[in-house]
C-alpha cells in the first residue's frame, strides 16, 4: 500500500533497478548451480549439460530475434557453423591461443556475417526473411566442401581439446578432490557462458534497445514515427542474435570435437526454432525450457520407442516427430508457447481475482489487463489482425453517440 | 419482400444493431441512412450472412436469411454489393461478370451478359481489360452489373456513391431507379449521401447507434427539417 | 562447346523442375498468403508412395499416378485439418506451422520408409541420345521432364483461364469475401488449391527423384531453389514462377559446371538476396507497389 503512494518516476526507477538486480541475482544463482552440477555429476551428464548449454545459448539469441524483433531466422544453424569452423580452424593452428580468445573470435566472425545477412534481412518481410535464411542454412555447409583444404571437406575438422588451465584444475580439485578433464572444463565454460548470455539478453530486452526492437516488431509505422531507425534496430537485433549463435557454435565444436558439414544441416536450424516455439517466442525462460526438452527428451522418447519394438534407427526419428507435432499443436492451440500460456493463465486468474474484489478492482484491473496483453503479444505477434471490414470499431461508435 | 424483426448484432460487448425492425417492400428502394458507425454496414453484413446475428429474424420471402450461409445468398435471391467497390481487381471485366452469373439462381445464362453490357455499354467496351484499370465509376457499374447477373430478388448496396463525381452518382442512381421501376427489383441502399439517396428512394430508414429512429416514406423524411438536421446533415 | 551445351541442357531440365516447384509455392501463396515450406517433404512423401509401389512390382506409371493422387489427398488434408486454422492470422505463425509440418513429415517418412538412400527408377534412359556418331547430352528422361512440366502447366492454364471452377478458385484467392457473396464456396476452393499445388509439387519430386537416389531429405534444397525461383517471378505470378525457375536452373547449372556443385546453394542465396534488394517485386514485375 505504501508503494502506491510513491510518485510515478520513483516507482519506475525502482522497478528498473529491481529488474537489473533480479537478473544479476538470478545470474549468480545460475552460476552457482552450474558449478555445483558440473562438479558432482558423472561424465555423461556433464557432456549432456554442455550440449544443453550451447543449444540454449543459440536458442536464447534466436528467441530475442524472432520473438522480440519479429524476424524469423531459419539460418541460425549456419551461424553456428561459422562459429564452429572459426573455432576449429583457430584451435588447430600452432598458435596455442587461449580458449577465450578462440571463442571471442567465433563470436566476432559470426557477428560480422550477421551484419551482412542482417542488412539484407532488414529490408525483407516475414516469409522472405524465412526463405533467405533458409537458403543460408543450406548454402553455408557447402562452403566447407568448397574450401576443402582449409575446412576439411565432407570429413570435417577434428577439434583438439583445450588445455585445462592450472588455476581451474586447482579450483576443481579443491571442490571435488578430482582432476578435471578438459571436457569438464569446456562444460563449465559453456554453462557459465550461458548464464552470462542470459543475464545480458534479459537486460537488453528490458532496456531501451529491447523496447525499440519490440516497437519495430509490433508496428513499423508507429515505431518510425517515434523516431526509431527501423533498419538499425533490425540489424542490431540480427547481429546480437548471430553472435550468440556463433558462441554456441564455438562451444559445439569443443563438445562434439568434430566440425563437419553434416552437423549443420537444415535440421539444426529447425531444431533451434522448435526450441523457442515450444518454450514460447520471445521468452528467455522459454528458450531454456525448449533447449532442455531438446537435450533430454530424445533419450526418453528413444527408449520408449525401443520398448514398443522399434529399431534403434526408427526410435531415433521419434524425437523429431514428437517435436514437430508439438510445434504444430503449440501454434494451433497455444501460440504463446509454454511460458506465454502460463503467463496468460496467471493474468486471467489475476483479472478474475481483481474483478471479484469489487471496489478495489478499479486499481487492480489495469495492471492485470496490461500483463495479459504483454503475455499475449510479448510472444511474437501471435494474434491475427482484426477483421478490417467491420462497419466501425466499437470505440468510434460510442464516441459518435455523445 | 424483406422482413426484419428485432435484429441484434454484437461485436463483443457492443451492440452494433440493437433490435432493428423494418420491412423493405418489393419493387421499392429503401434508403438506410445515418451517421458513420450507426450500424448501416453491419445491417447489410448481417443480412447477407457475413456477420452472425445475435438474435432476431430476417426473412426474404420464405427464406430465413439468418440460417443461410453467405455463399448461398445469391441462390436465395439476395445480392450484396459491399462497400468500397468489391471488384476483384486481378480478374478481367468479363471474368468478374461471369463470376456474377455463376452464382445465379438459374445457373446463369449467356444472354444475360449481353443484357448488362447493353445496360452498361462501357463494360462491353472494356470486357477484356483487367478490372484494376477501371475508373471508380466504372468499377461501381461493374459491381452492380455483376450483382444483377445473379438475377437477384433483392439488391443490397453499400455506399455506391462513395468517392464518385456527382454526375456519375446521378447516372448510377437513375439507372437503379430504372431497374426498380421496369424489372420490379427490390433495393436496400445504404448511403451517407442522404439527399441524393432519398431523391430516388421510396422509403427511408434512419439508424442511430444500432437502433431505428425513423422509418417512413422518403418524402416525409425530406420534408422534416428537424430530422434532416439531427440525422441526415442536409 | 560440348560442356556448354551439356550445362545448358541440364540447366533447362533442372529449371523445368524448379518451375514446377515454384508454381506450387505460388499457387498456395496467392490463395492463402502462406509460403508452404512443407511442400518439399510433402513431395518427398508422395515420391516414397510411388517407390513402395514400384518396389512391390507395380510399373513406373502406376507409381507415378499414385504419387500424384496421394499428393492431391495430402495437400487437401493438410489444408483442411491444419493450415485452415492459421489462414489470415499472423504470418509468423503460418511460417512456423509449415516448418513444424516439415519436421513431422521428415521424421514420419524416416520412421516409415527408413532414412537410407534408395534408388528411384526412371521410365526413360538417363544417357544422352545418340544421333549419328555424336552424343547429344539430352536424355530421354530429360525430354520427359520438360514435356511433363509443359503439359502440367498447360493443364493449369486451361483450368484457371478456361473453366468455371478455375474462375471460382482465382476469385476465392483474390477476393475471398466478395467471392463468398457471389456464391463461391471459398473454403472448398482453398482446399482444392492446396490439393492441386501439392500435385504439382509431387510431380517435381518425382522428376528430381527419377534415375537418382531418394531419402527423407532429398527435396530439402529444392524448396530453397523453388522459393528463389518463385521470388524471381514475384511470388504472385505463375508465369513469373516458370520463367524464374528456368533462369535459375540455367544459372545454377552454369555455376555448378564452371565453379563447383558445392557453391550452388550459395549462388542461389546470392541470386535471391540481389533480387530482393534490387527488385523486391521480382524480376518480371511491371507494376511495383500494386497492393492497396
Amino acid at each position: 500500500m505504501a508503494e502506491r503512494t510513491l510518485a510515478l518516476p520513483d516507482r519506475l526507477r525502482r522497478v528498473t533497478d529491481d529488474t537489473l538486480g533480479r537478473h544479476l541475482l538470478a545470474g549468480l544463482v545460475g552460476a552457482v548451480v552450474v558449478v555445483l552440477l558440473l562438479s558432482f555429476l558423472g561424465g555423461f551428464r556433464v557432456s549432456q549439460l554442455a550440449s544443453f548449454s550451447y543449444l540454449a545459448i543459440a536458442a536464447a539469441g534466436l528467441t530475442v530475434l524472432t520473438g522480440l524483433n519479429g524476424q524469423l531466422s531459419l539460418g541460425h544453424g549456419a551461424f553456428m557453423a561459422i562459429g564452429a569452423y572459426t573455432t576449429a580452424v583457430l584451435q588447430r593452428t600452432e598458435l596455442g591461443l587461449p580458449l577465450v580468445v578462440v571463442l571471442v573470435a567465433a563470436v566476432l566472425v559470426a557477428g560480422a556475417v550477421g551484419v551482412v545477412v542482417g542488412l539484407a534481412a532488414a529490408r525483407l518481410h516475414g516469409p522472405y526473411i524465412a526463405g533467405a535464411t533458409l537458403a543460408l542454412a543450406i548454402a553455408v555447409p557447402g562452403l566447407a566442401i568448397f574450401w576443402r583444404d582449409l575446412l576439411g571437406g565432407e570429413q570435417g575438422l577434428t577439434v583438439p581439446l583445450p588445455d585445462v588451465p592450472a588455476w581451474f584444475a586447482d579450483a576443481v580439485f579443491f571442490l571435488t578432490a578430482t582432476d578435471p578433464s578438459s571436457s569438464r572444463y569446456v562444460a563449465y565454460l559453456a554453462g557459465l557462458a550461458l548464464v552470462a548470455v542470459l543475464v545480458l539478453l534479459a537486460n537488453v530486452a528490458r532496456s531501451r534497445t529491447g523496447r525499440r526492437w519490440q516497437a519495430v516488431r509490433d508496428d513499423e509505422v508507429a515505431a518510425q514515427l517515434a523516431g526509431i531507425d527501423l533498419g538499425r534496430a533490425r540489424v542490431l537485433a540480427f547481429v546480437v542474435s548471430a553472435a550468440c549463435a556463433g558462441l554456441a557454435g564455438g562451444f559445439m565444436a569443443f563438445v562434439v570435437r568434430l566440425t563437419a558439414p553434416s552437423g549443420f544441416t537444415l535440421t539444426l536450424s529447425l531444431t533451434l526454432l522448435t526450441a523457442i516455439v515450444l518454450g514460447g517466442l520471445g521468452s528467455l525462460t522459454g528458450a531454456l525450457i525448449g533447449a532442455g526438452l531438446l537435450t533430454f527428451l530424445p533419450q526418453v522418447v528413444t527408449s520408449v520407442g525401443g520398448d514398443v519394438g522399434l529399431s534403434d534407427v526408427q526410435s531415433a526419428e521419434l524425437a523429431p516427430l514428437v517435436y514437430g507435432l508439438v510445434m504444430v499443436l503449440v501454434i494451433l492451440l497455444a501460440p504463446g508457447g509454454l511460458v506465454g500460456t502460463i503467463r496468460l493463465k496467471r493474468a486471467e486468474r489475476a483479472a478474475r481475482r481483481a474483478a471479484a474484489a469489487g471496489a478495489t478492482a478499479s486499481t487492480g484491473a489495469p495492471t492485470s489487463a496490461d500483463e495479459r496483453t504483454r503475455a499475449a503479444s510479448g510472444t511474437g505477434a501471435t494474434t491475427g489482425p482484426e477483421d478490417p471490414q467491420h462497419d466501425a470499431p466499437p470505440s468510434t461508435e460510442r464516441k459518435r453517440s455523445s | 419482400m424483406l422482413d426484419v424483426r428485432d435484429l441484434t448484432t454484437t461485436y463483443g460487448a457492443v451492440r452494433a444493431l440493437d433490435g432493428v425492425t423494418f420491412t423493405a417492400p418489393q419493387g421499392r428502394i429503401t434508403a438506410v441512412l445515418g451517421a458513420n458507425g450507426a450500424g448501416k454496414t453491419t445491417l447489410l453484413r448481417t443480412l447477407s450472412g457475413l456477420v452472425p446475428a445475435a438474435s432476431g429474424s430476417a426473412r426474404l420471402g420464405d427464406t430465413d436469411l439468418l440460417t443461410t450461409p453467405a455463399e448461398e445468398m445469391t441462390r436465395a435471391g439476395l445480392a450484396h454489393v459491399p462497400e468500397g467497390r468489391g471488384v476483384i481487381a486481378q480478374l478481367t471485366v468479363e471474368e468478374n461478370l461471369r463470376l456474377g452469373a455463376l452464382g445465379a439462381r438459374g445457373g446463369g445464362r449467356k444472354a444475360d451478359l449481353d443484357r448488362v453490357t447493353d445496360l452498361f455499354p462501357v463494360l462491353g467496351e472494356r470486357r477484356h481489360q483487367v478490372a484494376h484499370t477501371l475508373s471508380g465509376g466504372e468499377r461501381q457499374m461493374l459491381v452492380i452489373a455483376r450483382a444483377l447477373l445473379a438475377d437477384p430478388a433483392i439488391l443490397l448496396l453499400d455506399e455506391p456513391s462513395l468517392g464518385l463525381a456527382p454526375r456519375i452518382v446521378t447516372q448510377i442512381f437513375d439507372l437503379l431507379r430504372g431497374l426498380v421501376d421496369d424489372d420490379g427489383l427490390t433495393v436496400v441502399l445504404v448511403e451517407q449521401n442522404a439527399r441524393s439517396a432519398l431523391s430516388i428512394s421510396d422509403v427511408g430508414l434512419v439508424l442511430d447507434l444500432g437502433k431505428v429512429v425513423v422509418h417512413d416514406d422518403a418524402a416525409v423524411l425530406v420534408d422534416d427539417a428537424t430530422l434532416r438536421h439531427a440525422y441526415l446533415g442536409f | 562447346m560440348q560442356q556448354l551445351t551439356t550445362t545448358l541442357l541440364t540447366g533447362l531440365t533442372l529449371g523445368a523442375v524448379f518451375s514446377a516447384f515454384a508454381l506450387a509455392l505460388v499457387m498456395i501463396w496467392r490463395s492463402t498468403r502462406i509460403v508452404n515450406f512443407a511442400q518439399a517433404p510433402m513431395a518427398m512423401v508422395t515420391t516414397y508412395v510411388a517407390l513402395v509401389l514400384i518396389d512391390a512390382g507395380a510399373s513406373y506409371w502406376v507409381g507415378f499416378v499414385a504419387a500424384l493422387l496421394s499428393g492431391f489427398v495430402l495437400g487437401a488434408v493438410i489444408e483442411r485439418v491444419v493450415v485452415r486454422h492459421v489462414e489470415g492470422k499472423a504470418e509468423l505463425n503460418a511460417v512456423i506451422l509449415t516448418l513444424g509440418l516439415f519436421i513431422v513429415l521428415h521424421a514420419a517418412a524416416a520412421l516409415v520408409f527408413g532414412s537410407r538412400f534408395r534408388s528411384f527408377p526412371a521410365p526413360f534412359g538417363v544417357r544422352g541420345l545418340t544421333v549419328g556418331d555424336s552424343t547429344i547430352p539430352l536424355t530421354g528422361f530429360g525430354i520427359f521432364t520438360l514435356v511433363s512440366v509443359l503439359v502440367v502447366m498447360g493443364l493449369l492454364v486451361a483450368l484457371f483461364r478456361g473453366t468455371d471452377i478455375g474462375l471460382r478458385m482465382r476469385a476465392a484467392a483474390f477476393g475471398p469475401e466478395v467471392a463468398r457473396l457471389l456464391g463461391v464456396k471459398v473454403g472448398r476452393m482453398l482446399t482444392l488449391g492446396w490439393a492441386l499445388a501439392s500435385v504439382v509439387g509431387s510431380l517435381s519430386g518425382l522428376l528430381i527423384a527419377g534415375g537418382g537416389l531418394v531419402h527423407p531429405g532429398y527435396m530439402d534444397s529444392v524448396v530453397v531453389y523453388g522459393f528463389v525461383a518463385a521470388v524471381l517471378g514475384g511470388l504472385e505470378s505463375p508465369g513469373g514462377a516458370v520463367v524464374g525457375g528456368l533462369s535459375l536452373g540455367l544459372t545454377l547449372s552454369v555455376v555448378s559446371g564452371y565453379v563447383g556443385s558445392e557453391v550452388v546453394p550459395l549462388a542461389a542465396l546470392l541470386v535471391l538476396v540481389v533480387v530482393l534488394l534490387v527488385r523486391p517485386g521480382g524480376l518480371f514485375s511491371t507494376v511495383h507497389e500494386r497492393r492497396v
